[in-house]
C-alpha cells in the first residue's frame, strides 16, 4: 500500500497551500489596488469569493465520489464523498461568515437577503447539515453509504436550482436595495484573486487529504481489532 | 439418467457484517437443483441472515455468493408475514400476483387459498387474522408464483397442527417423492418441526439430496 | 415494448395498492385535510389586519408544504412497520416502479388536500387564480417526486419521521419560490416554467436513484 506516496502528496499539497495563501493574503492586503467604490473593505472579496468557489468545488467533488460509489459499489468512495462534503460545509460556513462581515462593513447589517451568494449558502448549509443528520441517524454500512451518496447528488442539483430560485424570488421579496457591483477586476486584482483561489483550493485539498488519511487509519485500526477478536 | 445437477447456489467465504458484528462468517455452501437444505444452529447463529442473503435481500459484506435464479423465481418466507394488514387475503395475493405476473392469477389464488384452508376468509382484512392464519397466507404468498428456489425462515412458526399438516403436505407435493422423509433428528426444532428450509426445485420434481448446514454462534 | 407495459402494470398495481390501503384505513388524507384548514385558520390570526395578498398567498403555500410533509411522513409506514419493503424489493418489479407508484398516490393525496385548501383560502382570504392552481399542480409533482424518495430514506433511519422535514425543507425552497411567484407575479409563466424544470430534474434524479436507497 502506497501510504508513503500518499503522505508525500499530502505534505506537498499542504505546503503549496501555505505558500499560496500567505502570498495571497500579503498581496491582498498590501499590493492590490484600492477598489474605487468600496475602498479598503472590498479586500475581503479576495477571501470571500474564493472560499465560496472552493465550497462549490468540494460539494461537486463529493457528488462525483458519490456517483463513483453508486457506480462501482466500492466502499472507499463513501469516505471520500463524506469528507468532501464535510470540507464543503466548513468552507460554506466560512463563506457565510466572511459574507456577513463584508455586509457589516459595507452596509452596517450582519445579514442581507439581497446577497444571492449568502442566501444560497444558507440554503446549502441547511441541506448539508441534514446530510450529516442523515448519516448520524443511520447505522454504518452499505445502506448508509448509498443513501448519503444519493443525497449528495441531490445537493449538487440543488445548487443551480436554488440559485435560479433566488434570482426569481428577488422580484417579490422586495429586498432593501443594497447593490454591489461585482468588482471590475483590473489585471492586478485578477491576479490576486487567482492566487487566493488557488490557495483556498489547495487548503481544501490539504484538509481533505489529511482528514481522509485520519479516517482511513481509524478504519484500518477497526479492521485489525475485529480480525484479532 | 444423468446425475449432473445444475448448481443453484454457491457460496464461498460468505460473510455478512452489521457494523462491528459478524452475523455470518466465512461460510461455504453449495445448493444444487433438487436439494432440500435445512440450516440449523442455535438462536443468534445467523440463520435468518443467511436466508436473507440466499434470497437476495442482503448483499454479502465479504466473500462470494452466486445464485443462479432470477428474482421472480425466488419464494421467500420471513419472520414477519409480509402482508398488508389493511387489505384482504385475496387482495394481498392479487397484489403480489400482479407483481410476479402470475398467469391465471385468480384461479391460482383461489386454489392456494382453498389448499391452505383460507377460502372462507378471503375477504377478511389480514389485520384481523390470527397468527396461524397470517402464516398460512404468507405461505400462499411465497408459493404463489411457483418459485424455483424456496427460502423459508421458520415456516412452522405460529401454525397450529392443522396448518402444520398443510405445510407438510405442501412440501411433500413440491418434492413429489414417495420416499421423501426427513431423517429423524435432523434439523428438527424442539417441537419436531423444521426450522429453516431452502428448497431448490428440480425439473423432475424429485428431491435428490437432503442436507443440513450447521451454523454456530459467534 | 413489452418491458414498458410490464413497467406500467407494476406501477399501476403499486399505486392501486396504496390508494386501496388509504381508502380502507383513512389514516392520511383526513388528517391532511383537517391540518391544512387548521393551518390556514391559525395563519389568519398571525397576520396583521392590513396584510397584503402576497403575505396570505405565501402562507397558503407554507400550509400546503407542511400538509404535504404530514402526508409524506405516512407514505412508507405500512412498508416499514410490516417489513413489507423486503417483499417489494424482492419482487421482480423495477425498484423505480415502487417509487413511481408511491409518488403517484402522494400526488393524489395532495390534490385532494388542495381541493379543500384552495376553496378554503378563497373563502378566508382572497380568490384563487388559475395560475395558482396550475402552480399547485406542478408543485405537487415536485413535492411527490422528491418527498417520496426522502420518505423512503427517513424510514430506514433511527430518527425516522423526525428526519423527513429536515431533509425535505431545503429542497422545498425552490418549490415555494416558484409557487408563490406564479401566484402573485404579473408574469407567472416564468415561475411555472421554473417549477417544470424543478420537477423534471428532480424526478429524473429520484427515479434513477431510488434503487440505491432501498437495496442493500
Amino acid at each position: 500500500m502506497s501510504t508513503s506516496l500518499r503522505n508525500n502528496a499530502a505534505v506537498a499539497v499542504a505546503l503549496a497551500a501555505a505558500v499560496l495563501l500567505l502570498t495571497a493574503i500579503a498581496l491582498a492586503l498590501y499590493w492590490a489596488p484600492n477598489d474605487a467604490d468600496q475602498g479598503f473593505s472590498q479586500r475581503i472579496f479576495y477571501i470571500h469569493v474564493p472560499v465560496a468557489l472552493t465550497a462549490y468545488a468540494c460539494f461537486g467533488w463529493g457528488a462525483w465520489k458519490a456517483l463513483r460509489l453508486l457506480w462501482t459499489r466500492e466502499a472507499r468512495y463513501d469516505l471520500e464523498s463524506y469528507t468532501a462534503v464535510h470540507m464543503g460545509v466548513i468552507f460554506g460556513v466560512l463563506t457565510l461568515v466572511t459574507g456577513s462581515i463584508w455586509a457589516r462593513i459595507s452596509w452596517g447589517v450582519w445579514w442581507s437577503w439581497s446577497e444571492r451568494q449568502l442566501v444560497l449558502f444558507l440554503i446549502l448549509f441547511l441541506f448539508y447539515s441534514a446530510y450529516f443528520m442523515l448519516r448520524y441517524s443511520t447505522d454504518p454500512g452499505p445502506r448508509r453509504a448509498r443513501m448519503s451518496a444519493v443525497y449528495a447528488l441531490f445537493g449538487v442539483v440543488l445548487i443551480p436550482i436554488s440559485f435560479l430560485a433566488i434570482r426569481l424570488a428577488e422580484n417579490f421579496i422586495h429586498p432593501v436595495v443594497f447593490t454591489r457591483d461585482g468588482p471590475q477586476m483590473a489585471g492586478s486584482m485578477f491576479f490576486v484573486f487567482c492566487m487566493s483561489l488557488a490557495g483556498t483550493l489547495a487548503l481544501a485539498a490539504a484538509l481533505y487529504l489529511n482528514e481522509l488519511a485520519g479516517k482511513r487509519l481509524d478504519e484500518r485500526l477497526r479492521e485489525l481489532r475485529e480480525a484479532l477478536a | 439418467m444423468s446425475d449432473a445437477r445444475a448448481t443453484v447456489i454457491r457460496a464461498r467465504g460468505l460473510e455478512r457484517r452489521f457494523g462491528e458484528k459478524r452475523a455470518v462468517a466465512g461460510l461455504d455452501l453449495d445448493v444444487a437443483a433438487g436439494d432440500f437444505l435445512v440450516v440449523t444452529g442455535p438462536n443468534g447463529a445467523g440463520k435468518s441472515t443467511l436466508l436473507a442473503l440466499l434470497a437476495g435481500l442482503l448483499a454479502p459484506t465479504r466473500g462470494a455468493l452466486e445464485v443462479a435464479v432470477e428474482r421472480h423465481e425466488v419464494g421467500y418466507l420471513a419472520h414477519e408475514p409480509l402482508l398488508y394488514r389493511e387489505l384482504t387475503a385475496f387482495e394481498n395475493l392479487d397484489f403480489f400476483g400482479r407483481l410476479y405476473r402470475v398467469p391465471e392469477r385468480r384461479e391460482r389464488i383461489g386454489m392456494l387459498l382453498e389448499r391452505f384452508g383460507l377460502w372462507d376468509a378471503r375477504r377478511e382484512r389480514v389485520g384481523a387474522f390470527s397468527r396461524g392464519m397470517a402464516q398460512r397466507l404468507a405461505l400462499c404468498r411465497t408459493l404463489l408464483h411457483e418459485p424455483r428456489l424456496l427460502v423459508l425462515d421458520e415456516p412452522y412458526a405460529g401454525l397450529d397442527s392443522d396448518g402444520a399438516s398443510l405445510l407438510d403436505g405442501e412440501l411433500e407435493t413440491l418434492v413429489s417423492s414417495d420416499t421423501w422423509s426427513v431423517p429423524p433428528g435432523h434439523g428438527r426444532g424442539e417441537n419436531g418441526r423444521l426450522s429453516t428450509v431452502v428448497l431448490a426445485t428440480h425439473d423432475s420434481g424429485r428431491v435428490s439430496r437432503f442436507t443440513t448446514a450447521e451454523l454456530a454462534l459467534g | 415494448m413489452a418491458a414498458v407495459t410490464h413497467y406500467a402494470a407494476d406501477v399501476a398495481a403499486l399505486a392501486r395498492k396504496d390508494l386501496l390501503i388509504e381508502l380502507r384505513s383513512r389514516d392520511t388524507v383526513p388528517a391532511m385535510l383537517l391540518f391544512v384548514v387548521s393551518a390556514l385558520v391559525v395563519f389568519r390570526f398571525s397576520l396583521p389586519a392590513d396584510a397584503s395578498n402576497l403575505a396570505a398567498t405565501g402562507l397558503l403555500w407554507i400550509a400546503v408544504i407542511f400538509t404535504a410533509l404530514l402526508g409524506l411522513t405516512r407514505a412508507f409506514v405500512p412498508e416499514r412497520e410490516q417489513r413489507l419493503m423486503d417483499a417489494l424489493v424482492l419482487s421482480p418489479c423495477d425498484r423505480s416502479a415502487i417509487w413511481l407508484g408511491k409518488a403517484l398516490s402522494v400526488v393524489a393525496f395532495l390534490v385532494l388536500a388542495e381541493a379543500i385548501a384552495l376553496p378554503a383560502f378563497a373563502l378566508f382570504f382572497a380568490p384563487v387564480s388559475w395560475e395558482t392552481a396550475a402552480a399547485f399542480a406542478l408543485a405537487d409533482l415536485g413535492i411527490a417526486a422528491v418527498g417520496t424518495l426522502l420518505a423512503a430514506m427517513a424510514a430506514v433511519t433511527r430518527a425516522r419521521e423526525l428526519l423527513l422535514p429536515l431533509l425535505f425543507l431545503p429542497l422545498a425552497v425552490p418549490i415555494v419560490v416558484g409557487g408563490v411567484g406564479a401566484s402573485v407575479e404579473p408574469d407567472p409563466a416564468r415561475y411555472l416554467a421554473f417549477l417544470g424544470l424543478y420537477d423534471l430534474l428532480f424526478a429524473i434524479l429520484a427515479w434513477a436513484s431510488f434503487e440505491y436507497v432501498v437495496t442493500e
